[in-house]
């Protein structure tokens, strides 16, 4: 660039053959490895952990005191007599995170639609600060208000049915953790829902209520549907709350009123104390981890399908 | 010609549009003749398009909008107090700028708008009514249930207006329906709205004088007072007097192409 300010702005004056070939750009390509690099190491993580669940898992199951059948047929998981039935753990995983399903999803959804469509800004100013605050508590916090905050009011409901640790006040209160999850990253999708998709609803005289259920909400699916899915995620691999509310005997049960461990409480609970290492107890912890690997895994794939089966692209 | 007694489909009185402070449309006193197409035009950022939108209500959604005199529809203010918009959008349907299908099936974007009006009658029918009113039905009968978003550009424009016209509204607002459009498919839209005059209203907001000059029956010619930069009507009447005998110099100016 030879131009000075005397002279006005005007193409280059000559031309050589080599102008146009194709430059060393070094930064792209230093960029375009650390991407990869970056991209690709959650993949790796994914894997090596895979990995290590998997080959302690083996050694679990070549215990000679295991069967993998008993693994996954039995209800019964009693380590101290041999009994290792992964479904007395997982029946309270799959409880306590239905109920926090049942709690979060209807609630945050009503909260993210709100926001979205209907809240003026001042409300809105108001609510996402406290939404936000909901989701910065501990969950220790949460485990010690369901077990002293709201296990009492479900004994005042309930009344002898209901023991201290049950797994409704730990899947009630999981719900109200991971509310603000779902709300949030549901609010998210439905304000990427164009305008103009509002703009002819509304304009075919629909109430704000049909716009925003039935042209909004379906547009916006795939992306709540994400939202679910980390909800589900996030219940299933709960640890401290269902540690603290819901009781540390395992016992199969889909009643919501008894005490049941869950997987990751049972996890939380016996690698806290003194295991030897290599024995059995210690081997089933990774088998149980790997279970719930394969929980959660199993959960987001019909999700998924769920979702697949309903969106509606406006693309 | 035998002197004729108009017959107006809505009026507005002394209409002035604020954003906040600003007001973007002063003082607009139009009668609308019923069963006519009537072309708003005017430069960009005049406030056509407010001013259209006013009509349906649509800028209620614009938090800061407020509105000074009457938008009157058989004598009734659509800004009167106990007025409910969704009532007046049902009665007063609209075409936007660039079409907007619903992400649903041919189908379904039809019967949508039609079943959340209350309609209780063969959707199969109505359907299939309304597609053939917006000249969409040979191309589309055997694909009823694929997504609207298979279709081009001018088949979404004209589902929209097919979907319009099955919620049966007195008055089709059109903002610059065939502006995305290409030259093709603006003259089919422009070919349905002749048919679509013989029972509707039609308002059209257009950038593109030759297309007012083609399809309207009466033009408002549109302008920004220099001073306070608010829009407001300059000239209204028939289109032929617009386009050849304006008496506004600023409205010939334009029109033949002179303006700026």
């Amino acid at each position: 660039m030879q131009n000075t300010r005397e002279q006005p702005l005007s193409p280059p004056s000559g031309f050589r053959p080599g102008d146009l070939r194709r430059k060393m750009r070094l930064s792209e390509d230093i960029i375009e490895a650390t991407l990869f690099f970056v991209g690709f190491l959650t993949i790796f993580i994914t894997i090596s952990i895979v990995i290590v669940l998997g080959d302690q898992a083996l050694l679990f199951f070549a215990d000679p005191a295991v069967t993998v059948w008993e693994f996954i047929s039995s209800t019964h998981w009693q380590p101290a007599i041999g009994e290792f039935g992964i479904w007395a753990l997982v029946s309270s995983t799959l409880t306590t995170s239905a109920i926090a399903i049942l709690v979060a999803v209807p609630l945050g959804l009503s909260a993210a639609l709100y926001l979205s469509e209907y809240a003026s800004p001042k409300a809105r100013a108001i609510l996402k600060p406290v939404l936000e605050v909901l989701a910065g508590i501990p969950t220790v916090v949460y485990g010690y208000f369901a077990l002293l905050f709201v296990t009492p009011i479900l004994q005042t409901i309930f009344g002898e049915n209901i023991g201290v640790y049950n797994m409704l006040s730990a899947g009630l209160v999981m719900g109200i953790m991971i509310l603000p999850l779902i709300s949030s990253m549901s609010e998210d999708a439905l304000s990427a829902v164009p305008r103009s998709l509002r703009e002819a609803a509304y304009a075919m005289g629909a109430t704000p209520f049909e716009a925003s259920v039935q042209v909004v909400l379906p547009a916006a699916l795939s992306g709540i549907g994400a939202a679910v899915i980390v909800g589900i995620s996030r219940a299933v691999g709960e640890t401290m709350i269902v540690a603290v509310a819901s009781g540390a005997t395992s016992k199969f049960t889909f009643n919501p009123l008894e005490a049941a461990e869950t997987m990751t409480a049972h996890i939380a609970r016996i690698s806290g104390g003194d295991l030897s290492y290599n024995s059995v107890d210690y081997n089933s912890l990774f088998a149980i981890a790997l279970m719930l690997f394969l929980v959660t895994l199993v959960l987001n794939l019909i999700s998924q399908w769920v979702v697949s089966k309903f969106r509606e692209q406006y693309e | 010609m035998q002197p004729e007694t108009p017959q107006y489909a809505i009026e507005t009185r002394d209409l002035s549009i604020f954003y906040g402070a600003f007001e973007a449309v002063k003082g607009v006193n139009l009668n609308i003749e019923k069963g006519k197409i009537t072309a708003i035009i005017g430069p960009s950022g005049c406030g056509k398009s407010t001013l259209l939108r006013a009509f349906n209500r649509m800028n209620d959604f614009v938090p800061t909008s407020r509105v000074k005199g009457e938008i009157l529809l058989h004598g009734v203010n659509l800004y009167g107090k106990e007025i409910d918009p969704v009532e007046v959008r049902r009665r007063l349907g609209m075409v936007f700028q660039k079409p907007n299908p619903f992400p649903k099936s041919i189908y379904e974007n039809i019967a949508w708008g039609a079943r959340i009006n209350g309609f209780r009658g063969n959707m199969d029918e109505l359907v299939e009514e309304s597609l053939r009113g917006a000249a969409l039905w040979d191309e589309v009968k055997d694909k009823l249930k694929q997504s609207a978003y298979a279709l081009s550009g001018g088949q979404q424009q004209r589902l929209c207006i097919a979907r319009t016209i099955a919620i049966q509204p007195e008055i089709i607002l059109m903002d610059e329906p065939a502006s995305a459009l290409d030259p093709i498919s603006t003259l089919r839209i422009e070919e349905l709205m002749q048919e679509l005059k013989k029972n509707y209203t039609i308002l059209i907001v257009t950038h593109n004088m030759q297309q007012a000059a083609r399809v309207s029956d009466y033009t408002a010619m549109m302008m920004l007072y220099e001073d306070t930069r608010s829009g407001t009507v300059i000239e209204f009447d028939k289109t032929d007097v617009i386009f050849t005998r304006p008496t506004d110099k600023r409205t010939e100016d334009y029109v033949t192409g002179r303006f700026g």
